[in-house]
């Protein structure tokens, strides 16, 4: 009775700080991919110069729109999904501004270290050591906020969005400290604490587990929380969510040296990662199933709901690239499969179609209840978004397939005296049509992002930043 | 015992560990909690 009133409102006020970023930045990081789309295929846009070569942006595309675009989704759906299903506010207020304003100075540090040509070299881990550390400072306060909130539940039950947010957040920070150790040798620049083969194993043991933590238990968080919301239905089958976590959490940890196929990794390292990469298969369609299912029932929705649409699309697009990419994994189709565009299309039907579509539809749900409205300034925009998008991720990505499997087919051939039949320079002639073709894919898909921050800037515009009341808790005390 | 068989040990003591979870979500007597937790993101918001 006495502190009722210290308890009665969310605390979203970062939320609308990360989501608006989170739509900014997507439209940065995705710009940014077109830019080295076109450079792929027309290599002049390089423009002679070290701070514009693909070799320096490349790495500020993935940043940008892994831990930008994708990040920024993240904390803002993670501290509004753990205040709603925990019916309390944000712990430790204070922290929570900190881990945005923290966060966003990471980012803008990135975009200004890797085109001035700093890295530590390893893929998806570029930032130098104190860059490294300050996420490291951003993370721990992260951490803070998000246990700390459940701590403060108000609910018995921890919701399962928020046992996938929580694995992500200790998984993140685990892999950065061990993938990111290293020894300064001076300001921006440091060697890896690993030598050799090793240093490769903890690289791609980093780099699978940021795909199985980062880009997809923090978004099947989303997913539990916003597809019932917006489907207006609990979720399919609740113990079905809970193997669906357990499934993951006790397999992907291994995966990650399918990414070192045929290398000089011992070959019972590889069978293990290909091994544990095809079990994956399992847990990660029972979840997509588990989150299809929820419209059961309510299928008439999509037909005139684009958000929802965005959401099970998204879905459709998880049980797609968790079915190939358990296929690739294994040894025999790797050895067609790596170092071609194949891998590269398989990434973004997971991070186009999954990862993107899946935030997407989340934000249009966050955006208008953010402020004070009950929908978004256009819903024709939402559809045009939409269908630019779906066009978009379906170009590029049977664009890298027919030019990887080209590839990966021309680079094998063999004449009948063993020489290769092929030069190499013809392979990158035949993949050439397609680099032209997936630039126009990302294109349109850019082009949807640019649609969705006009739409958001104009429902912010619109509405006004209100205050959330948290329901009254007596049925579940 | 040397390494080799600690890690095998780890490894199926791993996988007991996850079909105890999985007959433990499946048991039935948790469907009532499961229902209920299942319904907290229709209920968070006024």
């Amino acid at each position: 009775m006495s502190n009722n009133n210290v308890e009665t409102f969310y605390d979203d006020y970062v939320i609308r700080g990360f989501t608006v970023m989170a739509v900014v930045w997507g439209v940065v990081g995705m710009l940014m991919g077109v830019i080295i789309a076109a450079q792929l295929a027309f290599p002049e846009l390089n423009l002679g110069l070290s701070w514009t070569s693909f070799g320096r942006l490349r790495p500020l595309h993935t940043n940008a729109v892994i831990f930008a675009f994708g990040g920024c989704a993240l904390f803002a759906t993670s501290y509004y999904v753990v205040q709603r299903t925990s019916q309390t506010k944000l712990a430790f207020p204070l922290l929570a501004r900190y881990t945005f304003w923290g966060y966003q100075a990471v980012i803008v540090a990135a975009a200004i270290s890797l085109p001035l040509g700093y890295t530590q070299g390893k893929e998806y881990a570029e930032l130098e050591w104190p860059i490294d550390l300050l996420l490291l400072v951003v993370w721990v306060m992260y951490a803070l906020v998000f246990f700390g909130t459940i701590a403060n539940r108000k609910i018995k039950h921890i919701y399962v969005a928020n046992w996938f947010y929580g694995a992500f957040i200790i998984v993140v920070a685990l892999l950065h400290i061990v993938n990111s150790a290293a020894i300064p040798a001076e300001w921006m620049k440091s060697y890896s604490a690993y030598a050799g083969v090793q240093d490769a194993m903890v690289q791609w043991w980093y780099g699978h587990n940021a795909v199985g933590f980062f880009l997809t238990a923090g978004f099947l968080g989303m997913m539990y929380y916003f597809v019932p919301k917006q489907a207006e239905r609990p979720v399919y089958s609740y113990r079905l969510s809970i193997v669906h976590f357990w499934g993951l959490i006790f397999t992907y940890m291994w995966a990650g040296s399918h990414h070192l196929h045929y290398t000089a990794l011992p070959d019972w390292t590889q069978s293990v990662g290909m091994v544990l990469s095809l079990i994956l298969l399992a847990p990660s369609w029972g979840g997509m199933i588990n989150g299809m299912m929820t419209m059961s029932g309510a299928w008439h929705k999509l037909r005139d709901d684009p958000i929802l649409r965005f959401l099970i699309v998204s879905l459709s697009f998880y049980g797609m690239s968790t079915f190939e990419g358990p296929m690739m994994a294994i040894k025999t189709v790797n050895a067609l499969s790596h170092y071609t565009d194949w891998t590269v299309g398989h990434v973004h039907s997971g991070a186009l179609g999954w990862v993107g579509f899946v935030s997407m539809g989340s934000i249009y749900f966050l955006v208008p209840r953010l402020y004070g409205l009950k929908q978004m300034y256009s819903k024709k925009a939402i559809e045009l978004h939409f269908w630019l998008a779906t066009i978009g991720v379906v170009l590029y990505i049977t664009a890298m397939w027919i030019s990887g499997v080209t590839a990966g087919l021309m680079w094998r051939a063999i004449n009948d005296d063993g020489t290769l039949t092929y030069t190499f320079v013809e392979s990158v002639k035949a993949m050439h049509p397609f680099y032209v073709i997936r630039m126009i894919g990302g294109l349109m898909y850019v082009s949807g992002m640019m649609i969705m921050l006009w739409n958001v800037l104009k429902t912010v515009q619109a509405g006004q930043a209100t205050l959330a009341r948290i329901p009254s808790t007596v049925a579940h005390a | 015992m040397d390494i080799t068989d600690l890690r095998s040990i780890a490894t199926v003591a791993a996988l007991i560990t996850f079909v105890g979870i999985w007959v433990w979500a499946w048991s039935g007597r948790h469907k009532k909690d499961f229902d209920e937790a299942a319904r907290l993101p229709l209920e968070g918001d006024e």
